[in-house]
């Protein structure tokens, strides 16, 4: 028995949606990429570069999957190994140095599970994404495209607007990963998919995330035209905010406050 | 400080010997516990005078409160944000009962421990997560309690030090479990920004979004010996890539030796060592 949040999750992992660097080429005429993250190496999972959108320099992050079996194999499956987040933090400070905004496209089904990735330290990695972001002096829109795999994801994703696609799932937990070890049995994912509220529809009740993009016209021009507008006004707006700071720091500050209701203590 | 050989930890019963606990007090005049890595029986007053720790080097798990009498100058300790508790928002089946059991289990409301404290004599905010409570993981109370440390910290112009372990992220809490990831690391950044001091402790096991967040944030990270500290579990390592781990795979040595930790401190020199550290980072020494 599947439940409507398990097919969500079947339509997030598809292997025919675009993937991070479709969004980035149809957004940028003169996208230029820039390899590496200054310490160790390359990470293919996280596409990082430069390029003007709609007349305006940005710094454009992807964590990308890759189409054909051989690129997804090059790219880890779109799981990053630390290399790739310190790589996007390399990228992000610059672009605070040049004022530059960051748009990031999120679809992960989670950082890089592996011995090298633990050695040279996957949880640090992300925490400094964490840290570094929720200060970082120049406005950043997260869109997640697919999949919204845990601290992964969220490491992209400490943005000041987070947008996710019809279809996308964000769950601190992949829904087979929660089953087993609630239930131990990784067959009930149906069930804990649909308890975990990871469709787009429940992080928008939850407050976690803005905007829902319909995926009606998922990879035509249309569709893109229509995000590329979304991008620009929303750009437009945060570029005038004096206190983007201060309220990105509200954004995340506001979410799972167990006592809202004033019984605060001094 | 003397450096501390570990063999390696057993999975099971068997593996230490084969002895169980029960079968080892029907002999025995005082209740004793096994020592996982030397094998040897202890008696439960000699651990618990030695710091819950074995002769052989060995750290037993420790409770929150234990560790805080272990810790902190008598009678200086005051429990800030007790009254922040977990809840269920998402409605997760069987969650609700669960917390109601492990706060009656564990007579604590949450999952860490927060308040101001001193520690030899030095003045500092502390956090102690509670290993007896869904293995410290982080829920949204978790998130809350801990920024809010940082926040008074920061208001207050003190140093932190926090004492992690954690099986992560909270599942049962979603995604709020998640965000509080970026939340309590945003806190920790703005008292880092007003040049404050922060030291974590990372114990056995501080694993997933904790070590992905604040226990990786501090400007000072220390370990206890043999701690296991890593972000994907183990097992799920082996699963994934289907290859052997190295030896000693994520205990704090091996983070040591990678460079993710500062040092490997036993807790019979913690409360010293931290005073110490606490001391040289006092603020005044600044125009």
């Amino acid at each position: 028995m599947s439940t409507p949040a398990y097919d969500t999750v079947r339509l997030a992992r598809a292997n025919k949606r675009p993937t991070g660097l479709d969004y980035i080429h149809n957004l940028c005429a003169d996208f230029f990429e820039l390899h590496g993250d200054r310490r160790f190496a390359d990470d293919g999972a996280i596409v990082g570069g430069v390029g003007h959108f709609r007349g305006l320099p940005v710094t454009f992050l992807a964590i990308e999957k890759g189409h054909s079996a051989k690129e997804r194999m090059a790219r880890s499956f779109g799981a990053p190994h630390p290399e790739g987040y310190r790589k996007a933090l390399r990228l992000m400070k610059q672009a605070e140095k040049f004022h530059r905004p960051v748009l990031c496209f999120v679809d992960t089904s989670g950082a890089n599970c592996g011995i090298g990735a633990e050695e040279r330290g996957q949880g640090q990695a992300i925490a400094e994404n964490l840290m570094t972001m929720m200060s970082l002096d120049t406005p950043v829109i997260t869109v997640l495209i697919g999949e919204g795999g845990s601290g992964g994801a969220l490491a992209l994703s400490v943005a000041d607007r987070v947008w996710m696609l019809e279809h996308a799932v964000y769950s601190v937990i992949s829904p087979e990963g929660c089953a087993s070890i609630l239930w131990k049995d990784a067959g009930k994912a149906d069930e804990a998919a649909q308890s975990l509220k990871l469709t787009a529809k429940d992080a928008l009740e939850l407050g976690i995330i803005e905007r829902i993009l319909p995926e009606k016209e998922l990879g035509n021009t249309a569709f893109y035209t229509l995000l590329a507008d979304l991008l620009e006004k929303e750009l437009a707006e945060l570029q005038t905010q004096p206190d983007l700071l201060e309220r990105r720091y509200a954004r995340f500050r506001a979410l799972g406050d167990p006592m809202p209701q004033g019984k605060k203590e001094p | 400080m003397p450096f501390l050989k570990f063999h390696y930890k057993p999975k099971n019963e068997l593996e230490a010997g084969g002895r169980t606990a029960a079968l080892l007090q029907e002999d025995a005049s005082e209740p004793e516990k096994t020592c996982p890595n030397c094998h040897k029986a202890i008696p439960l007053s000699r651990l618990w005078s030695n710091y819950n720790t074995c002769p052989c080097g060995y750290h037993f798990r420790m409770g929150g409160r234990q560790r805080l009498r272990m810790l902190v100058d008598k009678g200086t300790f005051r429990e800030l944000f007790a009254g922040v508790e977990g809840h269920d928002p998402l409605g997760f089946p069987g969650y609700r009962e669960k917390l109601e059991q492990v706060q009656a289990a564990s007579n604590e409301t949450e999952g860490v421990l927060c308040g101001t404290a001193r520690i030899g004599g030095q003045p500092c905010c502390l956090f102690i997560m509670e290993p007896y409570f869904m293995m410290g993981s982080m829920g949204t109370a978790v998130g809350e309690k801990i920024t809010r440390l940082f926040e008074y910290a920061t208001a207050h112009r003190r140093p932190v030090v926090g004492y992690t372990v954690s099986g992560g992220a909270r599942m049962q809490e979603g995604l709020l479990s998640l965000m509080q990831m970026a939340k309590t690391s945003g806190a920790v950044g703005r008292h880092s920004q007003a040049g404050l001091f922060y030291c974590t402790v990372l114990t056995d096991p501080t694993t997933g979004g904790v070590t992905a967040s604040f226990a990786m944030e501090g400007d000072i990270i220390l370990a206890e010996p043999g701690a296991t500290v890593g972000f994907a579990g183990a097992r799920v390592v082996e699963q994934t890539t289907r290859k052997a781990l190295p030896k000693g795979f994520q205990t704090a040595e091996f983070l040591l030796k990678h460079g993710f930790v500062d040092a490997i401190v036993p807790r019979r020199d913690q409360q010293a060592v931290l005073a110490n550290l606490l001391q040289i980072h006092q603020e005044g020494g600044r125009p």
